[in-house]
């Protein structure tokens, strides 16, 4: 081979490389920007502000979403309360206080498998262990099933982002006469902050979305219900059951639904790629 | 080979120092100076920085290691299992090669080992913060940012700050791991001028790969060779007319 015909073969090389990769790109955009462009559609002639202040409706009367975004809010709120801490514990057990420890390899092989089980799984275990025992559904079942959905995320990100602090850092704050507790929590939390933050940004992101544990723990409520012990209304199980009804104005509000569920994600992920960015321009 | 009339910081005594199976360090006998600089040189691999770090017991942070034998400062043997390795710490400060600036600002990272355990009122801190940029020769530079993060200075500044930090919290001896070797020309010429003036307060403990290095700014220095020490001396002593010929070799650049 001459050099000419070399640069020739690896410049086309590059060519075709790059070509394939742009419409993978283009392959994935494509349907990305479908699905938000029907929502779009589809949402706009529902979302009225009747939408956020009248409770889910019979068929054929005028309503809203309030309860279930109320519902949605609650328990994805709380199971991020309980599951965040629990979570950033862990991580932080795996990365800083024994990573090498054989109960260390053990919780991370289970995360592994936590994180990638099917969340109707989750679902069907909580409806056995709580709804089945406790007699009916509840919010409270459906926060159970969202915190074993988002804590596997947490634990893995925080990790993750626990294991890029350099180990150089750690050894200066030791070097200072900083008890162990005092590096991890005032030097290494501090510097995969924005981290550990965007995993527990995605792990919500993640929750809110989730339809088959909810259908198997809060069930719905046409009714608003801000009490936990009952079953609960929540986006996901009404978009699911108005969007497979035969009634045009149900099927209008799973739009709108699903429209709110789309914008929150994207917006927790926005604001995680913000973080991350900042993150980035610090160092 | 010493003015033994001179106060001795650190004594070692037949300290042997093992990673696993391995021996790296092997029954070191050595006298540290009080208020002196004193160099550790030597090829790569022959136990200069687990020397060191055996000093405030960082290598205690690892698994499978073990040390033998005594470190005596203020004849208190530092080794002993009842020393409290955090004071123990806070009394022996260290610089390492790679700066280690904490993500918080210029303030907070001096603040941060201060803080661990003395109780200041915010006008002392302050007072204690110039005080310590003052000695590290960074305080010009940076007493219109303290609020600014550490990370943002440059690779020689936050050195310089590292150095602060270390002697901020009153050490009575700085350990510095090849502080420049990841410094450009200048920032090292500024660091080395640094540990002339730290030399009159502490006991300097450096180790180099840089001979010239260690030639101009010690007063001691320990030439070490697959974790034996070949030779301790005057610095002037070894680098012009060294007793052993291992030494000299080294020195003349035959290996290493």
């Amino acid at each position: 081979m001459n050099a000419g015909f070399k640069h020739y073969y690896r410049r086309s090389t590059n060519a075709f490389a790059l070509t394939l990769s742009l419409f993978a790109m283009v392959f994935g955009l494509f349907w990305l920007g479908w699905i938000l462009y029907t929502l779009f559609i589809h949402a706009i002639p529902a979302l009225k502000s009747t939408v956020f202040v009248q409770n889910t409706p019979p068929p054929g009367e005028k309503g809203g979403l309030l309860n279930a975004i109320v519902g949605s809010l609650m328990m994805s709120g709380i199971a991020t309360c309980i599951g965040t801490p629990i979570g950033v514990l862990a991580g932080t057990y795996l990365a800083e206080i024994a990573p090498n420890h054989y109960l260390s390899k053990i919780t991370r092989f289970i995360n592994g498998i936590l994180l990638s089980a099917p969340s109707v799984v989750i679902g069907f275990f909580v409806y056995a262990l709580v709804v089945a025992k406790s007699g009916h559904f509840s919010g409270w079942a459906g926060v159970i099933a969202l915190t074993i959905i988002l804590i596997p995320v947490v634990v893995n990100s925080t990790e993750s982002m626990l294991r890029l602090v350099p180990q150089t850092i750690r050894e200066a704050a030791f070097a200072l006469g900083a008890p162990e507790w005092k590096v991890i929590t005032l030097v290494a939390y501090r510097a995969a902050r924005s981290g550990i933050l965007t995993g527990v940004l995605l792990a919500v992101a993640r929750i809110s979305g989730e339809t088959a544990p909810l259908l198997f723990t809060a069930l719905n409520n046409q009714f608003f219900n801000s009490d936990l012990a009952k079953p609960m209304a929540n986006l996901p199980v009404v978009i699911f059951q108005f969007a497979m009804s035969p009634y045009d104005d149900w099927q209008d509000l799973a739009w709108a639904g699903a429209f709110l569920i789309t914008l929150s994600v994207l917006a927790f992920n926005v604001v995680a790629r913000i973080l991350i960015r900042n993150k980035n321009a610090r160092h | 080979m010493l003015d033994t009339n001179l106060p001795v910081k650190i004594r070692v005594k037949n300290l042997s120092f093992y990673y696993g199976a391995f021996e790296a360090l092997k029954s070191i006998n050595l006298s540290i100076l009080d208020r002196k600089v004193t160099a550790f040189i030597g090829p790569s691999g022959c136990g200069k920085s687990t020397l060191l770090r055996t000093f405030n017991r960082m290598n205690e942070l690892y698994p499978k290691q073990k040390t033998t034998g005594e470190i005596l400062m203020n004849n208190e043997n530092i080794l002993d299992a009842r020393q409290d390795v955090n004071r123990l710490r806070a009394r022996v400060g260290m610089v390492f090669q790679k700066p280690t600036p904490f993500p918080m600002s210029i303030h907070d990272n001096i603040a941060f080992g201060v803080k661990l355990y003395e109780n200041l009122s915010r006008i002392e801190m302050n007072e204690r913060i110039e005080w310590a940029l003052q000695k590290a020769a960074l305080w010009k530079e940076v007493k219109d940012k303290l609020k600014h993060s550490g990370t943002s200075l440059s690779g020689g500044q936050q050195q310089r700050l590292c150095i602060a930090r270390a002697i901020a919290v009153k050490p009575e001896v700085l350990l510095l791991d090849e502080p420049t070797s990841a410094l450009d020309p200048i920032s090292t010429a500024q660091i080395e001028e640094l540990m002339h003036e730290l030399r009159k307060d502490y006991t300097i403990v450096i180790v180099t790969h840089n001979m010239q290095q260690a030639g101009r700014v010690s007063d001691y220095t320990t030439f070490m060779y697959l974790g034996e020490v070949i030779e301790f001396n005057k610095t002037h002593k070894i680098f012009t007319n060294p007793d052993q010929k291992l030494t000299e070799q080294y020195i003349t650049g035959h290996f290493g």
